[in-house]
């Protein structure tokens, strides 16, 4: 449970929160010990030879500032990656390295302190998305985005998160999901889009080969999205569902570090796929989601999950590739903004390009795109955080310069955090460029009788 | 007992050292264990991946070359020399040679103390970047400091052997051995362990990310 003092505006656009210029903040009433001690045993709870390799392994050569959005926007030395996690390094090598009973008989590690870790809460959520891009440079193979994960349920459990991601995080846990997004109300929105389009959306079936699930903020923010997933899949002619004890595919227990949230919330659409018989499970356009489904659902279900999983632009890629979906040409210069946790970190890079040559549009890649692209700034539980506003801002010049560079007609994405991200920033600095969605951009040109 | 025996017999028990605390520091990391990865791979990640990751990252991302630029650069040049100097030098080679039982061709000396004076000087350029460049001088350690100590003397007392300074060759080469020592029993405990930390530490990264088709 969140101590907050702290007003939230749950009506703005945007979660918002009162005197956002605090510097940290803290939940529950542990004493400074306690914290600590939280901190690091539940940073070494998941502790295994891949991070312990990982922390034995810097050579200190700060190049992975060079790539991080955060550096290179402010030169502050402060967001290089490998920093984020010094306090994380340092208990390591005095609890638990090969030679911690020298680095703690003779001190030359310090013991890590509650002031240390409200300090670096800032490093590791304000200004850290868990991109990865500087994983790509490390010259020992670092991933040091996965450390940044498990620093944060360490962080989690010392009750030193952000205000506004723990809440989030809270209501998806209690709530099912952090827009407070109930069964009746997404129910409801689904009604809606049936209505307002005109298209068959399938409801809590007993039975269906695929689960499709969709993000709170598609629901909430872009609930054509809803409609667009319905006329695609409604087109292959596979038997589908939506439900609605398994629908919210966000995981702020993911991004804000805390394991058992992650957990319970992942378990929700794997327990209604397994309910269903799915064989396919279709994520949103949501890049955390695929993460924490793709990547992690299995390591939460405790084996291999019983069904595919896949990225709703790997779903339309295959049946467009296999011939079951047809699009219209499309006659627009186009970019494409990649989501770092299904390209970069999640390997589905390839999907979305494969639908773009379908839809023949004239493609436009950023300089320095795909793979190694540069993040929008709102992944990893960023954009919820109203004090990191002036930061995102700032690390979003980079992606305005990187879009603007291919002078395309149109921008398009295939998560809606990026797509929100976007639309803020758009706002801020009143962009020409307004984010749309791949997904919908399929359903406007469906070929209808492509089964056929 | 004279100072050359002594210090053969330091970098004897230096040698020692550096072999068990190596070996204790990477048994030390292998023992912890990773949980079972459930994920569906995408392609087949194991020892094949690791491999490539560790032959990629040598190269570096074409993408980053700008951003390589200085640690590649000074990098590789450093190490180049060094391993020249410890390779190719022919009073070291007859070292191997006794050690290994095996020799091969050197180069002239000459070329030893020009490589041996340009290693140095690469050595100095990188002690000034850590020194002076923001990001480098917040995250450096005493480790960073230590490491980079250890490695320059050899080099140092080396290339001292021939200007003699008026002492008796024994004496220089004994202080020259002295300096192999002292980065020996330093090896295992610091960042010069990055000698095989790199191959652990890519191949992790390439085991894992190639299996989920990531890029690596």
């Amino acid at each position: 449970m969140s101590t907050t003092e702290h007003e939230f505006d749950l009506e703005s656009e945007r979660l918002s929160v009162k005197k956002p210029e605090v510097r940290f903040d803290k939940q529950g009433d542990m004493s400074d010990d306690e914290r600590v001690e939280q901190a690091m045993t539940h940073f070494s709870k998941d502790f295994g030879r891949t991070a312990a390799t990982y922390l034995e392994s810097c050579i200190h050569c700060g190049v992975c500032a060079e790539v991080c959005q955060y550096y290179v926007q402010t030169g502050d030395p402060k967001y290089t990656p490998i920093w984020k996690l010094e306090p994380f390094k340092q208990a390591y090598k005095r609890e638990s390295s090969p030679f911690s009973w020298l680095f703690k008989t003779f001190n030359l590690k310090k013991k890590v302190t509650a002031e240390q870790l409200e300090e670096w809460q800032h490093l590791l959520y304000d200004s850290c998305t868990v991109c990865g891009r500087c994983s790509l440079i490390c010259p020992m193979g670092i991933d040091i985005a996965s450390l940044v994960s498990q620093a944060r349920h360490g962080m989690f459990k010392a009750g030193l998160i952000p205000h506004e991601l723990h809440a989030v995080a809270e209501r998806a846990e209690v709530d099912g999901s952090p827009l407070g997004v109930t069964p009746q109300v997404f129910e409801d929105r689904l009604e809606w889009m049936e209505d307002e389009h005109e298209v068959d959306i399938n409801i809590d079936e007993d039975e269906a080969d695929v689960l499709v699930v969709m993000s709170s903020i598609e629901i909430q923010k872009y609930p054509d999205a809803m409609a667009a997933t319905a006329k695609i899949l409604n087109a292959t002619g596979e038997s589908w569902t939506f439900r609605t004890d398994g629908f919210e595919a966000t995981n702020f227990g993911l991004l804000s570090g805390n394991l058992d949230w992650q957990r319970d919330i992942s378990m929700r659409i794997i327990d209604a796929a397994v309910k269903v018989g799915a064989k396919t499970l279709v994520l949103p356009e949501c890049g955390h989601a695929y993460m924490a489904l793709r990547w992690m659902g299995g390591n939460m279900y405790g084996k291999p999950l019983p069904f595919k999983v896949l990225h709703i632009t790997e779903y339309i890629a295959d049946a467009l590739n296999s011939g079951r979906l047809k699009v219209e040409k499309v006659d627009k210069s186009v970019t494409f903004h990649d989501p770092c946790q299904v390209s970069r970190r999640g390997g589905a890079t390839r999907a979305p390009r494969d639908i773009l040559d379908h839809l023949g549009v004239d493609f436009r890649e950023m300089p320095k795109g795909g793979d190694y692209n540069w993040c929008c700034g709102g992944g990893g539980g960023v954009v919820t955080i109203h004090r990191a506003d002036e930061l995102r801002y700032k690390v979003f010049e980079l992606k305005m310069e990187q879009v603007e560079e291919t002078e395309a007609e149109e921008l398009l994405s295939s998560c809606s955090n990026c797509r929100q991200n976007f639309d803020d920033c758009q706002r801020h600095f009143e962009w020409q460029y307004k984010m749309g969605s791949l997904l919908e951009l399929v359903a406007d040109n469906l070929v209808e009788e492509a089964r056929d | 007992m004279e100072l050359l025996e002594i210090a053969k017999t330091a970098l004897l028990y230096s040698f020692f050292v550096m072999i068990a605390g190596s070996a204790w520091r990477l048994i030390g990391i292998l023992l912890h264990k990773d949980k079972p990865d459930h994920s569906e791979p995408r392609q087949p990640g194991g020892l094949p991946a690791a491999l490539k990751v560790i032959w990629t990252r040598s190269l570096g991302a074409p993408d980053f070359k700008k951003e390589n630029f200085h640690l590649k650069t000074l990098g590789y040049t450093m190490h180049i020399g060094l391993f020249t100097a410890i390779l190719l030098f022919k009073p070291h080679i007859e070292n191997w040679a006794a050690f290994l039982g095996i020799g091969w061709p050197g180069l002239p000396d000459v070329v030893i103390y020009v490589v041996g004076i340009a290693t140095v000087g690469i050595l100095l350029i990188m002690l000034y970047r850590r020194l002076t460049h923001p990001v480098l001088k917040l995250i450096s350690n005493f480790d960073d400091y230590m490491s980079w100590f250890v490695t320059a003397l050899p080099l140092v007392t080396g290339l001292c052997i021939p200007l003699g300074f008026g002492l008796e060759e024994d004496t220089l080469i004994a202080i020259h051995l002295f300096s192999v020592a002292l980065l020996m029993l330093w090896f295992p405990f610091g960042k010069l362990a990055h000698t095989y930390m790199i191959f652990l530490s890519r191949g992790t990264t390439g085991a894992i990310l190639e299996r989920r088709g990531a890029r690596t």
